[in-house]
């Protein structure tokens, strides 16, 4: 199709929401390309979902232009609809309904769609079909809500922290489902505040951060933006002398240096250079250290980069 | 693909709803045996008995024993000498209605605002003359009749089906949304290409179908096990029947048209639900309090659904007869469901 690729899936400009005297959105401005995975990735109470919501036209932005698949909500709000799926954050479908029957249901309002079956299928639900949704667990509701997602066979799927409170297992079987929704050409958009789940699924991110995005770009290419690809965390015996962080941002192959708490954090480009010429310096002064991680550089270093806080509140 | 059929979003809607609450056995407790339970335990309580004996006392004296021996010669009389204090105690209690000191005058001790004390009044007192020698003036007789259709359980029946239809309407459309609109299902909706009209209809066409059965049990097992006549017409009843349904609907719609938590729904239809509870004659005929509340009791959704509904039940009255508490039903409705879904917050 050649025109997907001209057509952005979604662009907004200028977004603004204000809640009461909370500013949850300001001066946002996206756009997400056709059959991309677009991530949406910040902490508790960056402006995550309210930017989604309006995405998907549920709620009224106070200012800003949303074009969601080249049309307005307000002006084809019932054609646009046929043509995304959505899943909310924490959303109880139903207590005493059966999987198929929620799905069932959910097929009803689409004009054209995959079947129950199919969907079943796809999110791996075929053997709890007839379970009442109350006796799902966490990752099974999640898959749920997926299916009735996927059920009007969309275009363009949004979801909204699907991953939340799951278990790693739970979490593979849900990126899987979006990943293969992603082979077959859709378009998704997804919030998260698991750097894993924006590094493994999304072929481009947002950082979001009170409201705003502070950074865009591949995952590679955010993670390129620190300047170097390792990090190197340890942490000294209480009381022991500090070094200066000048010290330590001389020290080989060393770029950046930032205190988190208790600990200390390189941003370093070469850790067989960085670690033994900052072991030789610690020896020298005499300093003891209790704790030595190195790992590759994530999105969560970037976010702590940008803003000296984690993307989760540990 | 088509309006209709099995696969409209109506039908999959209402269905949904339907098997929600088909599955909650609790739905079907309040629905159908509280109902029954409420005619039941009243119907035993109020049943109608044949006349008590009386029970008096007599204070221990000169005499007392020779009044004893008069009284007990009347039917219907259980007369006991008692010590005074004991017999004051008896009274206090309720254990004896009166008590008769002997002596000249005779006095007869009791709390004249008690009825069954002023009824043992007279009945002893009666005795006791015509056991001195008094006779009648005039002859009379006695003509005794159980009518049904004026019993306790005949007033009652009907007005426990108008109680069922104001709580299973407002409670079946008031709690069912705010539930939805709480966890978010409401929203989750309206991200689909669902049509609005659509899912408030489903909650009326789940309605409409508990209604059938709800009323059908409550009035077949007052006619089962009481007896109580139904003389109008069943297609009169359906049309009171529907316009109730449709009247306390709208009104629980409208409680649950802002409320975010289940709590202030609860709370809201409680306070709309209480006070018909007492004044709109369920149990007791509304005509007991004063004429200044008269035009208020008759003006409430309950009270205009009960009068019609005894009128129809009891007395086979036609739709144009009830035509004004009818229309006081119809018209509570009709600007409830105006103003909930002007009000309505759907997201």
């Amino acid at each position: 199709m050649p025109t997907a690729t001209a057509v952005p899936a979604i662009r907004c400009t200028g977004l603004h929401k204000r809640y009461k005297d909370v500013v949850a959105v300001s001066g946002l401005d996206l756009e997400v390309r056709a059959g991309e995975c677009f991530g949406l990735l910040g902490p508790n109470g960056a402006g995550k979902t309210t930017t989604v919501e309006m995405l998907e036209g549920l709620v009224p932005p106070d200012g800003g232009d949303i074009q969601v698949l080249g049309m307005r909500w307000g002006h084809d709000e019932h054609a646009l609809r046929e043509r995304l799926g959505v899943a909310l954050q924490e959303t109880r479908l139903a207590d005493r309904l059966k999987v198929a029957e929620v799905i069932r249901l959910f097929r009803s309002f689409y004009r054209r769609g995959r079947t129950v079956e199919q969907v079943l299928e796809v999110v791996e639900l075929g053997e709890k079909r007839d379970a009442w949704v109350e006796k799902l667990s966490g990752g099974q509701r999640q898959r749920l809500a997926i299916a009735c997602a996927l059920v009007g066979d969309p275009d363009m799927l949004f979801l909204d922290e699907p991953t939340t409170g799951l278990d790693p297992q739970s979490r593979r079987q849900l990126w899987d489902v979006v990943a293969a929704f992603k082979r077959q050409g859709g378009t998704v958009v997804l919030t998260t505040h698991y750097m894993e789940e924006a590094e493994r699924l999304c072929d481009r991110v947002a950082v979001m951060d009170h409201g705003r995005v502070i950074a865009l770009g591949t995952p590679r290419e955010l993670i390129a933006s620190l300047g170097a690809e390792e990090v190197v965390e340890f942490a000294l015996r209480d009381g022991a002398p500090a070094p200066a962080e000048a010290v330590l941002a001389a020290l080989p192959g060393v770029k950046a240096v930032r205190r988190d708490g208790p600990r200390y954090v390189l941003t370093v480009s070469e850790v067989h250079r960085a670690v033994p010429g900052l072991l030789g310096e610690l020896q020298r002064r005499d300093v003891e250290m209790t704790e030595l991680v190195t790992h590759h550089a994530t999105l969560e270093d970037l976010f702590l980069s940008l803003t000296g806080r984690h993307l989760r509140d540990e | 693909m088509s309006a209709v059929g099995s696969d409209s979003p109506l039908w999959q809607l209402t269905l949904a709803r339907f098997r929600e609450q088909l599955r909650q056995p609790e739905v079907l407790f309040w629905v159908f045996a509280f109902p029954l339970l409420l005619a039941v335990a009243l119907g035993l309580a109020f049943r109608n008995r044949p006349p008590e004996v009386t029970r008096v006392g007599i204070e221990a004296g000169p005499g007392a024993d020779s009044l004893a021996a008069l009284l007990g010669a009347g039917r219907g009389i259980q007369a006991t000498v008692l010590p005074a204090s004991r017999a004051a105690e008896q009274l206090r209690k309720g254990g004896i209605a009166l008590v008769i000191v002997p002596g000249e005058p005779i006095v007869y001790r009791y709390d004249s605002t008690r009825a069954e004390s002023r009824t043992a009044r007279l009945v002893a007192d009666d005795a006791l003359q015509r056991a001195l020698g008094r006779t009648d003036v005039r002859r009379v007789a006695d003509q005794r009749v159980m009518q049904k259709g004026s019993r306790y359980i005949d007033f009652l029946i009907p007005g426990l089906l108008g109680l069922n239809l104001m709580g299973t309407g407002m409670w079946g459309m008031g709690y069912a949304v705010v539930d939805a609109r709480k966890r978010r299902l409401i929203k989750r909706l309206l991200a689909s290409p669902m049509r609005r009209s659509e899912y408030l209809l489903s909650f009326i066409a789940a309605r409409l179908v508990m209604l059938g059965p709800e009323v059908a049990l409550l009035l077949g097992f007052g006619a089962l096990v009481f007896g109580v006549p139904f003389r109008g017409s069943v297609l009169t009843l359906a049309a009171l029947v529907l316009i109730g349904a449709m009247c306390f609907a709208g009104l629980g719609l409208l409680t649950a048209s802002r409320a975010r938590t289940v709590e202030m729904v609860s709370g809201l239809m409680n306070l709309i639900m209480l006070p018909m509870w007492v004044l709109s004659g369920v149990f007791f005929s509304s005509s007991n309090f004063p004429a200044a509340m008269q035009p208020l009791i008759k003006a409430l959704p309950l009270t205009a659904l009960n009068d019609a509904l005894r009128a129809v039940i009891l007395d086979g009255a036609s739709l144009a007869a009830v035509a004004g508490p009818t229309a006081v039903c119809a018209a509570w409705g009709a600007v409830a469901f105006a103003v909930a879904l002007k009000i309505f917050r759907w997201l």
